[in-house]
C-alpha cells in the first residue's frame, strides 16, 4: 500500500460525502426543470445542512439513547459504504476488507438503526414508517442482491474493484445481455432504495403516503442535517454502485498517477450528471404506486436480476 | 470459459434477451393499450434480430423477412389492433390480474424450463444464433401463460399474437427462418386470423355486453 492509495482512499470518502449534496441539488433542479417550476439552487442541500447544523437540537422526552446514536450510526454507515464503491480509482486499500455483499449489510445496518429510532419515540408516523421501509427493504435487498450476484458470475469475485477491473481489462466492447436484465433491476431497486417516485415522493410530507420522511419526524437540527446527508449518500452510493456494475469506464485503473485520479473525477461527476438528470426524468414520468403495488414492483426487479443469471448461464454456455 | 464472440452475435444475444424482458413486461402489464405498444416493441425487436441474422449469414430472403415483420408486426397489428379498441370503446380498459409476483415465480418456472430444454438442441445445431433457441422457446411459452392468466378477449389475441412471435423468433434462431412461402401463408394467416377475432370481439360483446371470456363458461349446460 502506498501514500497514493491511502489518500485516493480517503479522497474518495471526503468527495463522495462532500458531492453527494450536489447530486440531490441537481436532480431536485432537473426536476424543477422537468415540471416547469423555478428551479431550486444547486447548492440548497448544503445551505440546508448549514442551517441544520446551526440550529439547537430538540429531543423528545422518552427519546433513548439510541435515538440520538441512529443518526451517527446512519451516516457512518453510508460513509463507510463510501469507502467500498470503487467511485474514482479501483486502488482501494479498504476495499479487500469488504466485499459487495458486506456493502448490502452496510446499507442494511443503517436501515435497521433508522427504523429502530423511529420506533423509539413511540410516535405513530414514525413506526408506520420503519415498518413501511422495512417491507420494502426486505424486497428490495435481494434484487440487489441477484443484480450484484449477475456481476459475481461475470468476473469470478464479489469484490468491486476487481469487477470494474474485469470490464476495463477485457479487450473490445463485449455485449452482455445479462447486464441488461441487471441494469433494469438495479435502477428499480436504486427507486425503492432511495424513496424516490414510484415507491416514495421525497418532497411530500403528506401522511399517508410516505415513508423515509415518516421515520425522521422527530429529527431535528444536526441529528436531521445527519439523517438528510446520509441519505444523499446513499443515493451517490448507489449510484456509484451502478457506475461500477454497468459503466466503468472513467475509473482510474491501478496505476493511475494523480494526473488519472483528477481525470477519473471529472467522468465521475459527468457520469453522476448524467444519472441525475435520468433519475429526474424517470420520476418525473412516472405516477407513485400504492404502498401494496410494491411488492410488486420490486419482484419484478427481483425476477429480471434472476432472468439476468439465467440468461448469462444460457448464452455463456 | 467463455469463448470471445464476435460483435453480431453479441448484439443478437442482446435483442433476444430485450424479447424476453418485453414478454416479461407484457406478462405484468394491465393496461391493454401499453400490452399493444409493447407487442410493437416486440415487433421492432424481431425486426431488428431478423435483418442483423440476414446481414451476418448473407440470406437474401431474410431480408424480405425482415421487411414483412416491420410492416405487418410493427405497424399493421398494432393499427388494427388499437382500431379496434377504439370501435369498442374499451380504450382506457385494463385486464385486472390476480397476483402478479406469483405470475412472474411461474414465468421464472418457465423459462427455466425453456432454457433446459433448448440446452441440446442447440448443442447440436451450428447457426449463428443456436444459443436464442431457449429465449425464443420462453417466448412462446411466456405468451402461452399471458392467454391463460388473461380474461379479456382482446388481451388473450395479443398473447397469440406474441406466441407468433416467438415461433418466427425461434425459426430464425434454428434454420435462418422458414421458407418465403410458408413466412408469406403465416403472415397473411395472422392477418386473417386479426380480422376474424375482430368479428368474434363484437359477437361477444354483443352477446355478454363484456369481453370478459368467463362469461363464455356460462354457455355449457348441466
Amino acid at each position: 500500500m502506498n501514500a497514493l492509495a491511502l489518500v485516493s482512499q480517503l479522497g474518495g470518502v471526503v468527495l463522495a460525502v462532500a458531492l453527494a449534496p450536489l447530486l440531490a441539488g441537481w436532480v431536485a433542479q432537473c426536476r424543477a426543470w422537468l415540471q416547469s417550476r423555478s428551479a431550486p439552487s444547486l447548492l440548497l442541500p448544503y445551505r440546508t445542512l448549514r442551517k441544520l447544523f446551526r440550529k439547537d437540537a430538540a429531543l423528545a422526552t422518552q427519546a433513548s439513547p439510541l435515538f440520538r446514536a441512529a443518526p451517527y450510526a446512519v451516516f457512518g454507515a453510508m460513509a463507510t459504504a463510501a469507502a467500498i464503491i470503487p467511485s474514482v480509482t479501483t486502488d482501494l486499500p479498504l476495499a479487500k476488507v469488504a466485499d459487495a455483499i458486506a456493502l448490502v449489510g452496510l446499507f442494511a445496518t443503517a436501515r435497521v438503526f433508522i427504523a429502530l429510532a423511529a420506533m423509539d419515540i413511540g410516535a405513530v408516523f414514525g413506526s408506520m414508517g420503519a415498518r413501511r421501509e422495512m417491507m420494502i427493504g426486505f424486497l428490495a435487498e435481494p434484487a440487489l442482491l441477484m443484480v450484484l450476484f449477475n456481476a459475481f458470475l461475470m468476473f469470478g469475485s464479489t469484490a468491486l474493484p476487481t469487477i470494474v477491473k474485469g470490464t476495463l481489462d477485457a479487450d473490445g466492447l463485449t455485449l452482455h445481455p445479462s447486464l441488461a436484465f441487471a441494469g433494469v433491476a438495479f435502477v428499480m431497486v436504486l427507486l425503492a432504495e432511495n424513496a424516490r417516485i414510484p415507491i416514495d415522493n421525497p418532497g411530500t410530507h403528506l401522511e399517508v403516503t410516505m415513508i423515509h420522511e415518516s421515520m425522521v419526524l422527530e429529527y431535528s437540527a444536526r441529528h436531521l442535517a445527519l439523517i438528510e446527508w446520509a441519505s444523499w449518500l446513499k443515493l451517490f452510493n448507489y449510484a456509484c454502485i451502478g457506475f461500477t456494475l454497468f459503466v466503468p469506464w472513467g475509473i482510474a485503473p491501478h496505476a493511475a498517477g494523480p494526473l488519472g485520479l483528477l481525470l477519473a473525477i471529472v467522468w465521475l461527476v459527468a457520469k453522476l450528471a448524467v444519472a441525475g438528470a435520468v433519475l429526474a426524468v424517470i420520476e418525473t414520468v412516472s405516477a407513485k404506486l400504492r404502498i401494496f403495488r410494491a411488492p410488486e414492483f420490486l419482484s419484478m426487479a427481483f425476477l429480471l436480476a434472476v432472468l439476468g443469471l439465467l440468461v448469462h448461464l444460457l448464452l455463456q454456455s | 470459459m467463455m469463448t470471445p464472440l464476435n460483435l453480431a452475435t453479441q448484439l443478437l444475444h442482446v435483442l433476444a434477451a430485450g424479447l424476453l424482458m418485453i414478454s416479461f413486461a407484457m406478462l405484468a402489464q394491465r393496461r391493454t393499450r401499453r400490452l399493444i405498444v409493447l407487442l410493437a416493441w416486440q415487433g421492432v425487436v424481431l425486426t431488428a434480430s431478423t435483418l442483423l441474422v440476414a446481414v451476418t449469414a448473407h440470406l437474401q430472403h431474410l431480408y424480405y423477412s425482415a421487411a414483412l415483420t416491420l410492416v405487418e408486426k410493427v405497424w399493421l397489428m398494432p393499427w388494427i389492433l388499437l382500431r379496434l379498441m377504439r370501435r369498442l370503446g374499451i380504450e382506457g380498459d385494463s385486464d385486472p390480474l390476480v397476483n402478479i409476483p406469483t405470475l412472474m415465480l411461474v414465468g421464472l418456472g418457465l423459462v427455466i424450463f425453456a432454457f433446459g430444454l433448448a440446452q441440446p438442441i442447440s448443442s447440436l445445431a451450428t447457426t449463428v444464433t443456436r444459443q436464442t433457441l431457449g429465449i425464443a422457446m420462453a417466448v412462446i411459452l411466456l405468451a402461452f401463460l399471458m392467454m391463460i392468466a388473461r380474461h379479456k378477449a382482446v388481451t388473450q389475441v395479443i398473447g397469440f399474437l406474441a406466441m407468433e412471435n416467438g415461433l418466427f423468433f425461434a425459426a430464425n434462431s434454428t434454420t435462418y427462418g422458414m421458407p418465403m412461402v410458408i413466412e408469406l401463408g403465416i403472415a397473411l394467416d395472422l392477418l386473417v386470423g386479426v380480422f376474424i377475432f375482430g368479428i368474434f370481439f363484437f359477437q361477444i360483446r354483443e352477446q355478454f355486453d363484456s369481453l370478459d371470456l368467463h362469461q363464455l363458461e356460462a354457455l355449457k349446460e348441466d
